[in-house]
């Protein structure tokens, strides 16, 4: 599925990503954990392709497709999806016009056929009521006066109707109370498949105990410096980053 | 300085130019070296007005002809689709007269018309009586080698109600001016602008508001995108004169710039004279968010139709203020139209 080899990245002059090597098979969830400032952030960024982060050496292949020599929407065509850490407000667009415009985009760019209105809003409708999410917000401007715990559900509820391959989840649980926590883990559990892999960043193990992951890698200093199973996280609640740092 | 009288004498020196404070950015002396001949009557057949099917009374002023008054009983409710049609590359003034008896209600739904050079002025005058309401839908698609002028006069008598919409395209020169006073108490107004522009249009939307009256609302949105070479000009002026008390009066002007040598000058003007007012403004201009254009991209929207979405719902917020149903849908077709290229 994914496969990560050696990846130097710089942002703004300065070298973020220094060498950083990544294999995620279809069927698995993989956990990036590393303090603040180790590059989680800038990692889902360059696998998305988001302009100013410029790759200076290395790879990434989804399915040994060469990701980085594509557009942002290319990649989100071939299922790469990427749950904002902080989701963007759009003013003036309805959160059912945007995913349905997305949607569609992406079925072109696939050479599927379009889906139409009835179909959508049926699949809309059960995707909102899974999320526990009013269907009468998907009517409103997307994100705009949403809580933060909101602005993550209608994430994962973009994750689900658009149904990527690879999922990547940036900070997911910041802002998210328990019960949002549970939902939205829930909402990502569903989304587990033998033909699927997921990403997840986080700073703290907590999510991992609603999300279990396959392996655990630790992030420091803009290489994987540490992996391991799911008990690795454990590790690092108790014992901090420091000494991954100090290795770094 | 007067177009008319430019016109009616072929006189280039009594066109407004850039000396003229008002004009500054809209300088037709400086660009006209010669005033072209009187337009000749149009006898050909025309296409359909983008109104038409909305209005039953439906009115066409060709070359400055047939504008004839427009006059709503007291008390009465109407929808009046005019075209003002400019064909060949001659010179004309068009006069329409519009007076809304006392408690009348009118739907305005207003077009320019432009197919060629031609120098065109319309001078309307527009009456509201006691507790009048007009809401006026502007569309001005205008030809890029016209130059067009519309200016409206529109008086609010108490408790009278006015809303407009003026939407435009550009022109080689395009200058829609509104100047609304509301003398009597307790008047309401609307103002809203858009205009969308391309290749070297220019496009000028002033508006003067004079709150003579206490108890008086205006309420103002313009929001532009330029590109290419374009140019927008957005002049608002709200005068609340002296004893107008308990005013209120908000205007936004907020503008895309989609190219590097796209340009809009704005000048929004507050003149409060009186005490006891709620006055504001806010001016942007800017390009669009690019941080916005990368969540929409990483959603599977290619780069123009994310920027065709974008933009659409920066202007969606001032079509979505028009009244008239179906003259909204209509402008929302329009702008998606130029928007999407």
């Amino acid at each position: 599925m994914l496969k990560v080899e050696n990846l130097h990245a710089v942002v703004d002059g300065k070298e973020i990503l220094k060498g950083l090597s990544l294999e995620v098979p279809a069927g698995e969830v993989h956990a990036i954990m590393g303090p603040n400032g180790a590059g989680k952030s800038t990692l889902s960024y360059v696998l998305t392709g988001r302009a100013g982060y410029e790759v200076t050496e290395g790879s990434a292949t989804l399915d040994g497709e060469d990701l980085l020599a594509l557009a942002p929407d290319e990649r989100a065509a071939r299922g790469v999806f990427l749950s904002f850490q902080y989701p963007l407000e759009i003013p003036g667009v309805p959160a059912l016009t945007f995913i349905r415009t997305a949607l569609n985009a992406q079925r072109r760019a696939r050479g599927e056929a379009e889906m139409g209105a009835p179909e959508f809003l049926k699949l809309a409708r059960a995707r909102a009521a899974d999320l526990k999410i009013d269907f009468d917000m998907l009517k409103r401007a997307l994100n705009v006066g949403f809580s933060g715990g909101e602005k993550k559900r209608m994430e994962i509820l973009q994750m689900a109707m658009l149904s990527p391959r690879f999922l990547i989840l940036d900070e997911t649980d910041s802002g998210l109370d328990i019960d949002a926590l549970r939902i939205v883990s829930d909402g990502v559990n569903a989304l587990r498949a033998p033909d699927r892999a997921m990403l997840v960043i986080t700073h703290y193990q907590r999510l991992l105990d609603y999300i279990k992951p396959d392996r655990v890698h630790v992030l420091a200093g803009g290489r994987i410096v540490a992996s391991g199973g799911p008990e690795l996280a454990h590790e690092l609640e108790r014992g901090g980053y420091e000494r991954y740092e100090a290795a770094a | 300085m007067s177009i008319a009288t430019a016109i009616r004498d072929r006189d280039v020196a009594e066109l407004p130019s850039r000396r003229d404070e008002a004009w500054r950015w809209t300088d037709l002396r400086g660009l006209i070296r010669k005033l072209p001949p009187p337009s000749e009557r149009f006898a050909g057949e025309l296409d359909a007005g983008a109104f038409d099917a909305l209005a039953a009374d439906r009115r066409v002023v060709i070359n400055g002809r047939g504008a004839d008054p427009i006059e709503i009983a007291r008390g009465s409710t109407a929808v009046v689709a005019v075209r003002f049609v400019s064909r060949g590359a001659g010179a004309h003034i068009a006069r329409l007269t519009v007076e809304v008896g006392a408690d009348a209600k009118l739907q305005l739904l207003e077009t320019y018309e432009s197919d060629g050079a031609a120098l065109s002025e319309a001078a309307i005058t527009i009456t509201l009586g006691k507790g009048a309401s007009v809401e006026r839908v502007v569309l001005a698609q205008d030809d890029a080698e016209a130059v067009s002028v519309s200016q409206a006069r529109v008086t609010l008598a108490a408790r009278a109600r006015f809303s407009q919409t003026v939407v435009a395209s550009g022109a080689r020169r395009q200058r829609l001016e509104t100047q609304v006073t509301h003398p009597g108490a307790g008047a309401e107004l609307r103002l809203d602008g858009i205009y969308l522009l391309a290749d070297k249009r220019h496009s000028d939307q002033t508006t003067v508001v004079t709150h003579a009256g206490t108890d008086g609302v205006t309420a103002q949105l313009a929001k532009g995108v330029v590109r290419d070479q374009a140019r927008g000009v957005f002049q608002g002026r709200i005068v609340v004169a002296e004893g107008a008390d308990r005013t209120d009066a908000r205007m936004g002007h907020h503008a895309l710039i989609l190219s590097d040598r796209a340009e809009v000058d704005a000048k929004p003007e507050l003149e409060i004279y009186a005490d006891d007012v709620a006055c504001a403004h806010g001016n942007t201009v800017g390009a669009l968010d690019e941080d916005a254009l990368f969540y929409a991209r990483q959603r599977g929207m290619g780069e123009p139709e994310a920027r065709a979405l974008l933009t659409e719902a920066f202007i969606g917020e001032v079509v979505d203020r028009i009244g008239h149903e179906g003259a909204r849908e209509v402008v929302r077709a329009w702008a998606a139209g130029r928007l999407r290229g």
